[in-house]
Parts: structure tokens; sequence; C-alpha cells
């Protein structure tokens, strides 16, 4: 046994498969002792806030202490960063019209734009074609950017309870800042928010945990069941494995998929929870363990060891529990693997359909999925909506397929590399 | 002599055949049973769902009634349930599955016939497609290794560690939204009318390129993982030794490699068929493809019973006759069928 796992942790896939499983494992279990907010608490008042870390306003103009600052270029970067593209575009579009060379004209570089702007533009002028309204507009953008250009504070004014009039509080300097540590309300969004405004980071850590509990319980159906039904078929034989053997055959052939469906539907919504979609998940997908099962059975039960056993006496179970079963064991532990990675795509494949857990409880991979497709993340470019969990989805996957062949070239030295 | 060895084939070869033509009617009738069952136990009242749609600003409450009435008439909800299994048998024997409740005036006969060719002509040349280029792709690892295996088998397995919906969405991303080298969504133009004209032949084929490249994309890298394995396991048997003794030429060899390994290939294909009909089916609703899966969608969606049952009966169908397709394929190749049967 030792030996076994000292052999089967040397193999460099099972390891690469082992130890993604195990830090996706760890992050599920050490992010919700660090964040504690409920993971489908609604927080975002809008959709598909992007990744980031959020700083409030009201609280960094009131930090404890206001520092000042004189950096070169914090102008240059808030005009750059204010300047809309809108703005770009129309600022090139005159000075098009009044006759600077295209080519001169680089609306990326906020500098030179802003200087050819300054040299050229007189609001005064009226360009040949251009009609009244079109000059107002480029009025309109000229004394935007001349806002942005002021050098002035921003008044924060409080209205007075007694009269009800506006009274200057404090001015907010552009030299001045606000220490990130100072300030009382800073939020990591770290993947921003999905489609009802819910942190999707603390979502997806939520939502892992639940698809790999759905995962474990649908595999630990699964392999039981087949592993049960194959070994009786494969060691007893006769009448009791024609009768297995029928019912593994129908249910090889018709489609788990769509079984899946149909019960799930039949449930209803209200019904299904995430372990009872584990439960339907599991009873659907056994038939694979328990013809692979049956077939290792089969090849074992005439070995030498086993008719001693027989010969001996020893009970049934004893017989498959010392006899059998340790030889099939390794086989066993593959496909329980194998059956808790199937069993939680089955679950996001469900979910799609919107035949998944009901919504309201707890996140599962699927369901996050099936909310992005909805609010059509993939179409709006909210890649922080589904990419994250699509990768996760296929990173546990991976995992355990990779475990899977390194696990498969211990025990099968024909596939050693 | 001769002649007399070919009859016992021959024999042999009929009694494989009549056992899975067995198989199939057995397998088909069960799945028939249940598809009528499983959705018929649902809790809650189909049909009164769509009088609550149906009556909407009907106040007077006898009004609502004789519109219900008339629906449990119309599907033959208020008939105990072995009558109407009888009455479904009849039905669908005609081809008639009754009226979809989501889309009523439609039969659902006609929702179907709208969708399933979208379905088989996206998902038999996909699954095939990849099914072929996996097996190359996987024989070739098997015989190269080195660089070639070290590349591909990872990446092999990464991809078909996603999703069949994960790979829509990221191909669906990139070609589609960011590239526009593909539309996202649909089977053919929303502003076209089906019909044999350049334009909307050269529509559909645009829209046919991620659904289709999605699932073989999928099915490529299950199918080389397993032919990978199936080729180095037949590398190293003895019969390929003793070839290279007698020295045969490496060509033949890997011929005969590729021959063996191919044929549990063949059964591969059937066992995970229906996983990958599940898979594409689902893909097909990332990108509203206007085939089964969307359809099925819809029925969920709409609480539709009578479309829900009769796709999953269709798609079950489909599946059945493919597996059976391919295990009468797979006794003619696999000789070894024949010599066990005229036993």
């Amino acid at each position: 046994m030792q030996h076994t796992l000292r052999q089967v942790f040397r193999s460099g896939k099972f390891l690469v498969g082992f130890t993604i499983l195990m830090t996706v494992l760890l992050i599920v279990i050490i992010y919700p002792l660090v964040v504690r907010h409920p993971p489908l608490q609604i927080i975002g008042q809008g959709t598909f806030f992007p990744p980031g870390i959020y700083v409030s306003t009201y609280d960094a103009i009131n930090a404890p202490t206001i520092y000042t600052l004189n950096l070169s270029d914090a102008a240059a970067r808030r005009i750059e960063n204010r300047l809309s593209q809108d703005d770009r575009i129309a600022m090139k579009e005159w000075l098009v019209a009044y006759g600077v060379a295209e080519d001169e004209i680089d609306t990326e570089d906020t500098e030179k734009l802003l200087a050819l702007w300054e040299a050229n533009y007189n609001p005064d002028l009226r360009l040949p074609g251009m009609t009244f309204a079109r000059q107002r507009y480029f009025q309109r953008v000229n004394a935007s950017i001349r806002g942005l250009l002021s050098t002035e504070g921003a008044i924060i004014a409080e209205r007075n309870p007694e009269t009800g009039e506006l009274q200057e509080k404090s001015i907010v300097k552009q030299s001045d800042f606000a220490n990130i540590s100072q300030v009382a309300n800073v939020q990591w969004l770290l993947l921003g928010t999905d489609n009802f405004g819910r942190d999707v980071m603390t979502q997806l850590v939520a939502a892992t945990a639940v698809s790999l509990i759905i995962g474990l319980i649908a595999g630990l159906i699964a392999t039981t069941i087949g592993l049960i039904l194959g070994l009786m078929a494969g060691y007893i034989g006769g009448i009791v494995d024609d009768v297995i053997m029928f019912i593994t055959n129908l249910f090889t052939v018709i489609p788990t998929f769509v079984l899946l469906i149909l019960i799930s539907f039949s449930i209803g919504q209200d019904q299904r929870g995430a372990v009872t979609i584990a439960i339907v998940i599991g009873f659907t997908s056994w038939v694979w363990t328990a013809r692979a099962v049956r077939s290792q059975v089969f090849s074992l039960r005439n070995r030498d060891h086993v008719n001693l056993s027989k010969l001996s006496g020893h009970s049934l179970f004893r017989i498959i529990f010392s006899d059998i079963l340790p030889y099939i064991a390794s086989y066993v532990v593959m496909a329980f693997i194998l059956q808790v990675s199937s069993g939680i795509l089955a679950e996001a494949g469900l979910s799609i359909l919107g035949l998944g857990p009901r919504t309201t409880e707890t996140p599962t991979l699927g369901l996050m999925m099936n909310w992005a497709m909805i609010y059509q993340a993939h179409i709006l470019g909210n890649w922080w909506a589904y990419l994250p969990v699509l990768l996760t989805i296929a990173l546990i996957s991976f995992s355990m397929n990779l475990m899977n062949t390194g696990l498969d070239q211990v025990f099968n030295p024909a596939l050693r590399d | 002599m001769s002649d007399i060895k070919g009859r016992v084939e021959l024999k042999g070869y009929r009694r494989y055949f009549f056992n899975k033509l067995g198989w199939f009617a057995i397998t088909f009738v069960f799945a028939f049973v249940l598809n009528f069952m499983l959705p018929r136990m649902m809790p809650g009242d189909p049909v009164a769902a769509i009088v609550a749609r149906q009556a909407q600003g009907i106040s007077n409450p006898t009004g609502v009634q004789a519109i219900y009435e008339q629906y449990t008439e119309l599907f033959g909800t208020n008939k105990p349930m072995l009558e109407q299994f009888f009455i479904y048998v009849g039905n669908v024997l005609r081809g008639d599955f009754g009226f979809s409740f989501s889309q009523y005036p439609r039969t659902v006969a006609d929702v179907l016939a709208a969708s399933i060719w979208w379905t088989l002509m996206l998902q038999l040349p996909a699954i095939l497609v990849g099914w072929i280029l996996g097996n190359l792709l996987g024989a070739l690892a098997a015989y190269l290794r080195g660089g070639f295996d070290k590349v591909l088998m990872p990446s092999a397995l990464f991809v078909s560690s996603f999703p069949a919906f994960g790979m829509a969405v990221i191909l669906l991303v990139i070609f589609a939204v960011n590239l526009k080298w593909f539309p996202t969504s649909g089977g053919y133009g929303y502003n076209l009318i089906p019909s044999f004209t350049p334009n909307f032949i050269w529509s559909m084929f645009v829209h046919y390129q991620l659904p289709f490249w999605s699932i073989v994309l999928i099915a490529i890298g299950g199918q080389a993982i397993g032919m990978r394995s199936m080729s180095i396991y037949e590398l190293n048997a003895d019969y390929v030794k003793f070839s290279r003794f007698m020295g045969i030429k490496d060509g033949r060899i890997v011929a005969y490699v590729f021959r063996n390994a191919m044929l549990p290939q063949v059964t591969g294909l059937a066992l995970s068929l229906g996983t990958m009909v599940g898979g594409a089916l689902v893909a097909e609703i990332i990108f509203s493809y206007p085939g089964l899966g969307t359809t099925l969608l819809n029925g969920v969606m709409g609480q539709d019973y009578p479309l829900i049952s009769a796709s999953t009966l269709i798609i079950t169908f489909m599946v059945l006759t493919a597996t059976f397709v391919l295990e009468i394929l797979y006794g003619v190749i696999d000789p070894r069928i024949k010599a066990t049967q005229s036993d």
C-alpha cells in the first residue's frame, strides 16, 4: 500500500493534477474564512461592474488625513483619463475641417492633440459647410476640454439645515491624496460583479464548493452502484449477470443526458436542490462503471487464489472483500475520479438548459454560467462573468483527468513512457 | 470448401445482426415508456399554466374554467394514465405528437420537423469528423512519441476537459464577438427566408462553422487520448515485435496496429455517442442554432411537456439508431464477431 502510494506520487502527471485540485480545494476552504459576506448578496446597483478595487469616493474625501503630493504628470494623466474617445474624434474632425493635415493628428497622443487644439481652435470661426448646430457642438466640446484643463479644486458644499442654502465646507484640491489604507471603505472586486450586482469572486468560490460536493455525491453514488452491480454480475454470474447486464445494456444506449433532462424536469423547479441534482446524476451515470467492474471481475473470478478461497469455504463477502476488491481497487479509484469530474460537467450542462438546482440558495458553476448566458455577458464583452467559471470547470476536470492518466500509467505498465 | 466457410460466416453474422436488432427494439420500447412516464410525474399542472397565459384579461372564472376544460380535452391530460399511454402510442405511430403547449397552436411534429434537420446536419458530420481527426492524432502521437506527443497529449486532455458549451462560448467570443468573422447566433441570417439561393446557402455555411468546430474540437480531445492509449498497447504487443524481427516494413506494421487499435474505438464511439450528443445539444443552445437543443430549451422554459417528451424521444431514437448502425458496422469490420457467433 505504502509502496503503491509512493509510486503514484512519483508520477508527474498525477502530481500536477493533484496539486491543481488541492490548490482549488484550499482556496475554497480558506477564502470564506477571510471574506465573510454571503455569496448571493446583491451589492452592486447595476449589472456587470468590471473587476478592480472600488474605493468609496465619500470616504476618500473624508479621510482623516489629506496628503498633498505634487506630481508633475498628474494633470496630464487626469486629462488622458477623462478625455473621452468621442471628444477625441470630434477634435480631430474639427481640426481636419480647419485644414490640419490628417496624418499629423493622433487621437491616442493626448498631449499633442491638446496642443494642436489650443493652437488652432477658434470658437467664433464658422468653417465652410458646417451647420450652426455643429458649430455649437464643437463649442461644447471645447468647454468641456477647458473644464478638464482647469486647475481649480472641487468644492464640497453642505446644505444648511436651517436656511436650505449650500455652504462651502471644504475644497478638494487637485493635489490632494488620501492613503488607501485610511479610507474606511475599499472593496476588492477581483472579478467584478455579475448581472444581479453580486460579487463574482465570492460567488465563484462558493459555487466551486457546491459543484465539487455535487460531483462528489454523484461520483460516490455512481461508483457504489456500479461497483455493487459489477461485482454481482461478474462474480455470481448466471441469471444475476443476465438481469444486470440487461439493465446495463438498456441504460448504455439511452443517452444519459436525455434521462437527466427528463428526470430533472419531472422533479420540478421547487424540489431541485443541489443535492437532489447530485443524486439524480449519480443514479443515471453508474452504467459504464458497472460494465468495467464486471469485466475486471470476470477475469479475476477463476484465478487460483480465488479458487483456493472458495475451496477453503470462505463466505461470498469475504471472497469479494479480500480476494477480489484489492485487485480492482486502483481501477475503482480511477473510475470514481472520472465520475466526479463528469458529475460536475453534467450539473453544468443541466443548469445551462435551465434544469439545474433552484436558483435561490446556493450558486453552482453551472448556474453562474447559465446567468451569464441569459444576460448575454459573452456578447457584451463582460468576460469576468463567464470566463473564470469556465476556467474553473475546465481546471477541475483537467486536474482529475490528469490524475487519472497518471494512475493509469502507474497501474498499467504498458502505458508508461 | 470456401463456399461452406462463407455460409457459416454469413450465418454467424446474421445471428449477430438479429441479436442487435432485438436489442435495438427492446431498448427503444423501454426508452419510449420512460419518455412517456417521467414528464407526466411532474408536479404542477402545465395545462393550468398555459390557460393562465391564454386567459389573461378574462375576469370571468367560468370562462377561464371553460378554456381549461377545452385544453385538458385537447391534450388528453384528464384521462387515466394507461389510456393516455395508448392514445400516445397510437398518435406517435401516426407521427402525431399533439400540440405544443408553449407554441400553441403549432403542433409538436411541426416544431420538431423544423429543427431536426438542423441537428442532424450539424451533429452527424461534426462527431464523425471529430472522431476521425482525434483517432488520427492519437495514433500519430502514439507512433511518433517525443515532442509531438508531449504537446498533443496535455492539450488534448485540457481541451477534452472543457464542457462542450465552454468550447462553444470561447469560440463564440473569439471568432464572432471579437474578430467578427462569423455571426454570433442562429442558423442563417435573420433577414433571410429559407430558400435555395446562393445568398442563403452562404449564410447557412457561415452560421454553420462555429457550432461545427466547437463540437469537433471537444470530440478530438477525448478520442485522441483513447486512441493513443490503445495504439501504445498495440505497439507494445508481441506481434509488433515479431513483425519487426521478420523485417516487415514499418508502414505495414503501423497499418496493422492502427486497425487493431481502431476496433475498440468504434465501440467507444457507440458508447460515448449519447454523451457527445448531449454536449452538442448544449453547444447548439449557446449559438441559438435552430436545432433540437434550442427546441428542448424552449420546451423547458415554456413547461411544455409534449415538446420535451417528443424531442427527447427523437434524440433517443437518433442515438439508438446510430449505435445500432455502428454495431452492425463493427460486426462487419471485426472478424472475431463472426467467429464467436458461428460457434
